[in-house]
């Protein structure tokens, strides 16, 4: 394999690894707050859809971003109500809003468009385009970290940076803010929190609310970055695979960066399996490719690459003493 | 909160959550511009009002019974199985290879080995996140998820690259030899009075009755069940009464994932007669609606089951004669697991409320 093609893989890491990235981190925030989410898949797919239409009918991507955190935010209340308010069962609900998702997103794209499901392509303003970073083009010339520069770090869309600022803020905000501190407490034991005089179910809330905001940013960069417009079932899965990074990763931000980014990789392998062909010499099913992030995940799971601990009260709604 | 009368917790509650979701998708059916009484009148018409339309409802209905069980046994044990899918699509693997390498000199032995290697598949696909859950406390719900999507590659490796037969362009199997044609319910004698045109409802239906029955047997008759169902309710007092976890989540684990692969004698043998891609089609994840609105009962499960069938077909005839997407069933089938699942709470507290209402003034000398 020469340095162009590593670049060219690179590159579409980046690409595939930003949505998962933005889902992994906003299942993060709730995870840590003691609310399970298997329901990012739905978010996002909920996100993909209101941005593909809305930046379709407006022609602009950035009401696109909006509708997308919104659609995304408005599932997150409900699974914030079912579970904080009601003190349902997560996991379930979590389920209920991946199958809403799928069935709504379906219904509302064909009845606004009527194209079997998916919204008209996307052109111009209604999708983010490249953004070329400085000295992109004169640092080209330089040997190996020119074209590194040029080909991988730079021409990306304004959210591919987004996600990785995000990941930063995440962890000044968990590890070095007062709300941080309270985040992780009201995960691991809600009692203590709630005895420090600090309402559970409002942190709840907000946690869940940030994961929405996070995930309409994931589903919102498929539909207008990553792919120009929303299509059925686009997410395919990565909600899934974020949540196999987050627990790949123990549910700390900067490791959810690097699960991430591994995941995106195996996502551009399976893209170009001439390639991983060509390097192992033998020929590899793009299937198993395809199941890497989740045999790893059952792997760390298993407790034979580390042992992966949840925060200690996820899952469980909490009940004031009275 | 006061305690509701069990004929309410029983039969009112996922009445009430069943209107909830009916009124719902109402409304979603409205907003996307058409007509909730057309959909209603077309899907009974399609499912229910002709013996073709039940042969497909009941098709639908019997693999869906096979999941429900599934997610059923694992609940009571009070592990959430989401892996039914991909223990399905193992199950198909199973009935594949029991008929394609095997020939069977009469469809009742077919059957009999088709069962037992869709049974073995299934609980072998939920035997890992089952031994992982109970050795090394992994979420079994993860876990599960995670084994749906190794199971979706593993068999997209199988179909594309080791059971194609050579020439054929689509990822399938070859189709199953003649002796391992199940009887169908237009060919089953006296059935086949009523249902004279040709419908995927195969003897299989009669099977999954059996095994609903089977399973409320073991739940509520045997002794393994009594100590799955202690064991769901409380683990610590489990463990004191002397009930072995490790065995109890892996007996009934297995239990569910051979519960879950069984439904591929239906549609794999019953009906495709060749393992086709995706063979289980999201019935794995419609178990859980009907385990949760089935109340975990099989006698609930059977005729969430059919509510589910109905619901399946009439979806498909939705697709076809109006201008309602088929994807309709996805959201019926998310809102029922939400309110029955997940907001069960909200509708007991309503409900406590009506009926505090009734009782009240109490007498004083109950308290």
């Amino acid at each position: 394999m020469d340095y162009a093609t590593l670049l060219q893989l690179l590159d579409s890491t980046l690409r595939l690894a930003t949505p998962l990235l933005f889902a992994c981190i906003a299942g993060l925030y709730s995870e840590r707050s003691g609310v399970f989410d298997i329901g990012l898949e739905g978010k996002m797919l909920v996100a993909a859809m209101c941005a593909g239409a809305v930046a379709f009918l407006t022609g602009s991507a950035w009401v696109g971003l909006l509708a997308g955190i919104a659609g995304s935010m408005a599932f997150a209340l409900i699974h914030g109500i079912t579970s904080i308010t009601f003190r349902g069962n997560q996991l379930i609900a979590g389920v209920a809003l991946n199958f809403l998702a799928s069935g709504l997103t379906v219904l509302a794209a064909q009845s606004l468009f009527g194209q079997g499901g998916r919204t008209p392509p996307l052109t111009g303003a209604a999708r983010f385009g490249e953004l070329t970073l400085p000295f992109a083009d004169a640092l080209r010339p330089v040997p190996i970290l020119g074209p590194l520069y040029a080909e991988v770090i730079s021409g990306h869309s304004v959210l591919v940076y987004a996600a990785f600022g995000v990941v930063a803020l995440t962890w000044w905000v968990l590890y070095r803010t007062r709300f941080g501190l309270r985040l992780r407490a009201v995960g691991e034991n809600p009692a203590a929190v709630d005895t420090a005089g600090i309402s559970v179910p409002r942190l709840r809330f907000t946690a869940v609310l940030i994961t929405g905001v996070l995930c309409g940013l994931a589903g919102a960069y498929m539909a207008t970055a990553l792919q120009a417009g929303f299509g059925k079932e686009m997410t395919a899965g990565r909600g899934y695979i974020a949540l196999a990074a987050l627990i790949f990763a123990k549910w700390r931000p900067v490791a959810a960066m690097w699960a991430c980014l591994l995941f995106g990789f195996f996502q551009a392998l399976a893209l170009r399996l001439d390639v991983v062909e060509a390097v192992i010499q033998v020929k590899v099913p793009g299937a198993f490719i395809d199941a890497l992030p989740y045999i790893l995940t059952v792997l760390v799971l298993a407790g034979f690459v580390g042992k992966a601990i949840p925060p200690r009260a996820g899952g469980e709604p909490y009940v004031k003493e009275r | 909160m006061d305690r509701l009368p069990r004929w309410a917790d029983v039969a009112l509650v996922p009445l009430i959550s069943l209107v909830l979701a009916a009124i719902i998708s109402a409304l979603v059916i409205l907003a996307i511009g058409q007509d909730p009484w057309e959909a209603i009148t077309v899907m009974v018409e399609g499912a229910l009002m002709s013996p073709y339309g039940w042969g497909y409802t009941l098709y639908y209905t019997t693999s869906f019974i096979f999941t429900g069980l599934a997610v059923t046994v694992a609940f009571h044990a009070s592990l959430f199985n989401i892996g039914g899918e991909g223990q399905a699509q193992l199950g198909g693997l199973g009935v594949a290879l029991a008929c394609l390498f095997i020939p069977w000199p009469h469809w009742t032995i077919a059957l009999l080995a088709a069962t037992l290697a869709a049974a073995v598949f299934g609980a072998a696909w939920a035997a890992i996140p089952a031994y992982l859950q109970a050795k090394r406390g992994s979420h079994i719900v993860i876990t599960t998820i995670m084994f749906n999507y190794i199971a979706a590659s593993l068999l997209i490796f199988v179909l594309g690259d080791v059971l194609r037969p050579l020439g054929q362009m689509d990822t399938a199997t070859a189709n199953f030899p003649a002796a391992a044609h199940l009887p169908s319910f237009n060919e089953i004698p006296g059935l086949s009075l009523i249902f004279t045109k040709g419908v995927p409802a195969n003897v299989t239906f009669f099977i999954a009755l059996a095994a609903a029955w089977l399973v409320w047997a073991l739940l509520w008759r045997t002794r393994l069940g009594y100590q799955i169902r202690a064991f769901g309710k409380s683990e610590p007092a489990a463990r004191y009464a002397g009930i072995n976890a490790t065995k109890i989540t892996m007996v009934a684990m297995l239990l569910s994932g051979a519960l879950a692969g069984m439904m591929a004698i239906n549609n794999v043998m019953g009906e495709a007669e060749r393992l086709v891609g995706n063979s289980a089609s999201g019935a794995g994840f419609i178990g859980i609606a009907v385990a949760l609105m089935g109340r975990n009962h099989p006698l609930g499960v059977v005729l969430a089951a059919l509510l589910f069938g109905f619901l399946f077909q009439g979806g498909a005839e939705l697709g076809l004669w109006t201008k309602i997407p088929i994807e309709l069933r996805t959201v019926v089938q998310g809102l029922v697991i939400l309110f029955t699942g997940a907001l069960d709470v909200m509708v007991r507290m309503g409900l406590a409320r009506v009926f505090a209402l009734f009782r009240s003034p109490r007498p004083a000398e109950a308290a």
